[in-house]
């Protein structure tokens, strides 16, 4: 009950260092399955951490440059985005993702402690552009399902996937 | 700037999905479609275009000819997430949008076990925990049973079936009474990953020793040391041997060989010596000469 009202209904603003858009966040209390009591500072962590990966996204996407996911991708998640950017560089676009919302809730912390699962509900904008600029814009909401992986310093995304609501 | 593209999706012979381009009087999308499953695109119209599916997963182009379907054969599209789908090339850019789901059979399962050794006895020492993979590395999120098994040679088997949630299921096992090398077996369908969990004996569990004149010296040894389910402690495990005389204190370290503990020691009159291992306290014996 403790963790939960520790992170229950966080809204704050994360701050995009890219282009300095916002994206306003809410932190869902946590309905954790597992053992292990996540605590509080360990989950902000997550979080954060998820959160500035949307800003390696974005860029990566933008540029086509898969090295850009580095900082905050690892092992599947990593490897599937660095595909879709190899895909978008031989077709000659590129794609702009603006994460605009963001309903997180973490809902698996697992025994050992070596991976966190999130849940985001997320509101984004897509453009696709090529060479004579924007051929399409979409606003999404979908569900995201966030497998997070400790490393050095910072937890890195290995699984990043929408899911059906 | 928001354009929604009507879809219409139909079913298809040969478990194909057909997702259909707008008309007026379509359905919509969204739709789904199974990860690396065949499927096509109707594109009412006429002339030709370019369609472009676009998602985090993946990106795809096709010369489309406006009136006929696109087909995608299996395996053009299998990384689960949410996909664009738009036109381009037609006096108006029309977008819509669907998502590809993991395949429902599972091909892989990440298992993470833990500890990899461990003492014998513990409640809820030996924990796992699993995500499931399809072939193409997609996370299955729909509800998916997994059987948890932890066996030792001698036969004894704990099972649980624990279902996933989002994905990811995880279960504790006790370790068992008897020293040795478990099975911990994760298992979803015809899907299984094993680890290897070492139990080792726990601490002594009695310590006694019993003491012998040996010339002016004293000899003490122990008897076989235990832990508490009967496992012999490792040789190796160091025993503490303590003889307390008028205010003295002698102490020798001594490692456990062939299960037992010997050592020789003055052998004050009247001195009390005492055996240790651990937090584990053993007799205490009065030595009168």
């Amino acid at each position: 009950m403790l963790r939960s009202l520790l992170f229950g209904c966080t809204v704050f603003v994360a701050a995009s260092a890219m282009d300095f858009a916002q994206a306003t966040v809410r932190v869902e209390p946590t309905n954790l399955q597992g053992p292990r009591p996540l605590p509080e500072q360990t989950g902000k962590a997550a979080i954060r951490d998820y959160l500035e990966s949307w800003q390696s996204l974005r860029a990566a996407l933008e540029q086509n440059r898969a090295d850009l996911l580095d900082p905050a991708f690892v092992g599947t998640a990593r490897d599937k985005l660095t595909e879709t950017i190899q895909q978008q560089a031989a077709l000659g676009i590129r794609t702009r993702y603006q994460d605009s919302a963001h309903d997180i809730q973490i809902v698996f912390y697992s025994p050992e402690g070596l991976s966190i699962e999130l849940t985001d509900r997320v509101d984004y904008d897509v453009q696709v552009l090529d060479r004579d600029g924007v051929k399409t814009t979409q606003h999404i909401g979908a569900r995201y399902v966030i497998v997070l992986t400790p490393a050095e310093v910072r937890w890195r995304v290995r699984v990043f996937q929408a899911a059906l609501n | 700037m928001r354009t929604r593209l009507p879809f219409l999706l139909s079913a298809m012979a040969l478990s194909m999905t057909q997702l259909a381009l707008a008309q007026d009087g379509c359905q919509t999308l969204p739709k789904t479609v199974e990860a690396g499953s065949a499927f096509s695109i109707q594109c009412p119209g006429s002339g030709k275009v370019a369609l472009y599916i676009v998602g985090l997963g993946q990106v795809l182009r096709r010369d489309v000819e406006l009136g006929g379907a696109t087909f995608f054969a299996a395996g053009s599209l299998y990384e689960a997430g949410h996909y664009l789908a738009f036109l381009s090339g037609a006096s108006s850019t029309e977008t819509g949008s669907f998502d590809v789901v993991p395949a429902t059979k599972p091909a892989n399962l990440s298992f993470l076990a833990k500890p990899s050794r461990l003492p014998v006895g513990l409640h809820n020492g030996i924990t796992g925990a699993v995500y499931v993979f399809d072939a193409y590395r997609n996370l299955i999120s729909a509800p998916t049973p997994v059987s948890f098994e932890l066996s030792n040679p001698s036969g004894t088997v704990q099972k649980r079936i624990v279902a996933t949630r989002d994905g990811a299921a995880w279960t504790a096992m006790d370790s068992t009474a008897q020293q040795g090398t478990d099975r911990f077996l994760a298992r979803v369908d015809e899907i299984s990953s094993a680890r290897v969990i070492g139990q080792v004996p726990g601490d002594p569990c009695e310590l006694k020793m019993s003491a012998r004149q040996s010339g002016q010296a004293i000899q003490l040894v122990t008897d076989p040391v235990r832990d508490c389910n009967g496992n012999a402690v490792p040789d190796g495990t160091i025993v503490t041997f303590t003889e307390t005389y008028s205010g003295n204190l002698s102490t020798v370290d001594v490692p456990l060989k062939h299960g037992i503990a010997e050592v020789q020691m003055a052998g004050h009159n009247g001195a009390i010596i005492s055996v240790a291992s651990g937090v584990v306290l053993g007799n205490q014996i009065r030595w009168e000469k």
